[in-house]
């Protein structure tokens, strides 16, 4: 009866299994307010595992993993499952959709996109005008929202509606040591929050939150974390990697001038980045540390995500009721909400391998010093 | 009171990291408050009285954290770049200097621009803490400071950085001791709420309003004046008493206490204007919007060039909100 749990708990091993599954994910079609393709595959892995899972009224799924032992710490684990993307606003007629974005979308990159359309998958094409038929300053010019369509054709206008959502057409690639796929940003979250549950420690009671709209103002994320009350949250996102040669960088005064891009946010192959500070959050820093200890001690790599704008859902979880301590870690990615966004597929395990190492530390003890 | 203010203004606590000033607001009150809890957020809440039939469970706010900068890159040469904490301005930025948590100062330089490079934005200053490679710099990437900048003792006039809003923060402390000091037997049982985070969004007072439910809130916050050349249009002046806030972006104050706060002034005969502030919000705007809603208003201080690191403030407007508030809080309120 004395004895202690032993609180060593194998790390998940990220192998074609996980990757499979990170690929599904990313290709189905989840956008704001829509997540029920992703809600189903979450459903279906989270199912066997948890000792209570829900969906709840906004559609956040919320599933609880309890541990064993006594003073046991509930610790929120959230990311998201929807993805920017479009939404069909008026047919007008043989195959052609007006459209709006949905989330933060940059106009200038949709035209000429591959797109699918609805639950059903629905392939059309966000049209433009071809280069031959281009005239003078046009190519100039960017081309707003109110001139784009998206064309399914005319056979599939019967499969299409109003009100249906669509997403980029991009199948999941393995790029060398990279991941190439539409909505990354937050399926790597989803995907990394699976693996954690599937292999929750036992120190921690592990409340996860599939979350809903965060694309459109962290919606789900905060009546999940009203629901759940956890002592802590830990929030798993993608963040913008800017790591590339500073192109636009002022033209230099003098010889003493160099350029150096101080603007990367964060750097592909540098770790998961642990945020500080963004426009949403200023993290708990007592999870902060933590974080960078468990990093160091674990021998793996991190990297702090340069403070800056843009927020997760800790923006809203850390607000509910009396305060919830929170901290976020994302993967890396370049090319955030294109058509194609870029991670490394060894930041995405190493913060697996770190998020698991930090839960595998929790203690209250943690939360017993203030903030 | 100018030691206090002096105290308050010099310790250093950006949003988000109060521990310091936060420490040095317990020290000051632990003898006179009934209660000291510090909460999730890292506000700093200070129960004084006991529940009555007449009274009610107020809460009060005045918020310890002031406006920083974080660092975000530490570039070959030691410079360090930076975004704001809060509601800062670029242009009042450059040639000041910025203390760390560590205690490490810096000075803010400026990129040569081209002559019509128009207003400084944040990308154009840096941070200079005297090393001169990437290696030397005791400053890693999300490090927070606060301007640095001495208090300056102007007679009646205070000027210092952070008088938003350990102004509010003295005039807290300066109640809770009289209160306790003066043995003043007042109806209600009142919270003093040291909040964390209301520069970057009322996030503090957000949460501590919903852990104490309270019947009534009152943020004591500092207000612009328009009483500087080609200042804001606005009716507040520095040295006329503090003002009652009537509305701001954020807030339309509970009718009930305008008029409670008005008939009290004028009953004790201190000074006091109206205020009616076109932007800007206080913890009164979280306080209000808590749980089903609770009765809201401010008590403000009248404050000159808000945001930059000379802050002015009269002191005849702060001890006279002292007074407001110690009449306040020994009267019941009708709501």
């Amino acid at each position: 009866m004395n004895q202690q749990p032993s609180l060593e708990y194998p790390p998940p091993k990220i192998g074609q299994r996980q990757l499979r599954l990170l690929a599904r994910l990313c290709q189905a079609c989840a956008v704001s307010g829509d997540e029920g393709e992703v809600r189903a595959i979450v459903l279906e892995q989270i199912r066997p595992l948890a000792d209570k899972v829900w969906v709840d009224a906004i559609g956040n799924v919320l599933a609880i993993r309890e541990g064993r032992g006594q003073p046991r710490l509930r610790v929120m684990l959230a990311a998201h499952m929807d993805e920017v993307g479009f939404m069909l606003t008026s047919d007008e007629g043989k195959g052609f959709y007006r459209f709006e974005v949905v989330g933060g979308v940059d106009v200038s990159h949709l035209p000429g996109k591959a797109v699918y359309i609805g639950r059903d998958h629905i392939p059309g094409v966000i049209g433009t005008k071809p280069v031959h038929l281009v005239k003078g300053d046009e190519l100039r010019q960017r081309i707003p929202l109110e001139s784009l369509r998206i064309d399914v054709g005319p056979s599939n206008d019967k499969r299409v509606k109003i009100g249906d959502r669509a997403t980029f057409a991009t199948p999941f690639t393995r790029l060398g040591p990279s991941l190439r796929a539409k909505a990354l940003d937050d399926r790597l979250g989803v995907a990394a929050l699976i693996e954690l549950f599937r292999h929750a420690p036992a120190n921690i009671d592990l409340l996860a939150a599939f979350t809903v709209q965060e694309e459109v103002g962290l919606r789900g994320a905060k009546v999940a974390a009203y629901a759940l009350e956890p002592h802590l949250a830990i929030v798993l996102d993608s963040t913008p990697a800017n790591d590339l040669p500073s192109w636009d960088a002022p033209r230099c005064f003098s010889p003493s001038d160099f350029r150096e891009n101080a603007r990367y946010n964060t750097r592909l192959g540098a770790g998961p980045a642990i945020y500080v500070a963004d426009y949403a959050t200023l993290s708990d820093p007592r999870l902060v540390r933590l974080f960078i200890e468990t990093a160091e001690s674990h021998r793996l790599p991190y990297q702090i995500r340069q403070p800056g704008g843009g927020g997760t859902d800790a923006g809203a979880i850390h607000k509910q009721r009396e305060g919830i301590p929170s901290v976020s870690v994302s993967t890396p990615t370049r090319y955030l909400h294109t058509a194609a966004s870029l991670a490394r597929l060894e930041d995405w395990s190493n913060l697996i391998a770190l998020v698991h190492a930090v839960l595998c530390a929790l203690s209250p003890q943690v939360l017993s010093v203030e903030r | 009171m100018k030691a206090l203010i002096n105290k308050l203004v010099e310790t250093a606590g950006p949003s988000g990291y109060e521990a310091q000033i936060r420490q040095t607001i317990r020290a000051l009150i632990e003898p006179w408050a009934d209660e000291l809890s510090v909460d999730n957020l890292g506000n700093l809440i200070a129960r004084f009285g006991n529940p009555s039939p007449q009274g009610r469970n107020i809460m009060l706010a005045a918020h310890m954290d002031e406006i920083g900068i974080v660092a975000t890159h530490i570039d070959a040469r030691g410079f360090i770049r930076f975004i704001p904490v809060g509601g800062l301005r670029p242009q009042s930025l450059p040639g000041g200097r910025v203390r760390f948590l560590s205690g490490v100062v810096g000075v803010i330089g400026i990129e040569q621009k081209p002559p019509e490079g128009g207003a400084p934005k944040f990308a154009d200053l840096f941070i200079d803490v005297g090393a001169s490679r990437k290696e030397d710099c005791p400053i890693k990437v999300g490090d927070f400071a606060v301007m640095e900048r001495d208090f300056i003792d102007l007679g009646e006039r205070l000027v210092a950085k952070a008088m938003d809003d350990r102004i509010g923060v003295a005039i807290l402390i300066e109640t809770l001791r009289r209160l306790k000091e003066g043995r003043m037997a007042i109806p209600h049982q009142v919270y003093f709420v040291f909040s964390a985070q209301e520069e970057v969004g009322l996030r503090g007072a957000t949460t501590a309003a919903f852990g104490i439910n309270p019947e009534l809130g009152l943020a004591i916050d500092v207000t612009s004046c328009g009483d500087t050349p080609k200042g804001p249009r606005m009716a507040v002046e520095l040295g006329k008493g503090p003002a009652i806030k009537v509305r701001d972006q954020g807030m339309i104050a509970d009718a009930r206490l305008v008029s409670w706060m008005v008939a009290t002034a004028e009953r004790i005969g201190v000074d006091y204007q109206m205020e009616v502030l076109e932007h800007g919000g206080t913890d009164a705007h979280a306080i209000q919007l808590t749980r089903a809603g609770v009765p809201a208003g401010c008590l403000s201080i009248p404050c000159r060039y808000i945001h930059t690191p000379s802050e002015m403030v009269d002191l005849r407007d702060v001890r006279q909100a002292v007074e407001l508030l110690l009449a306040l809080l020994s009267t019941t309120v009708e709501l």
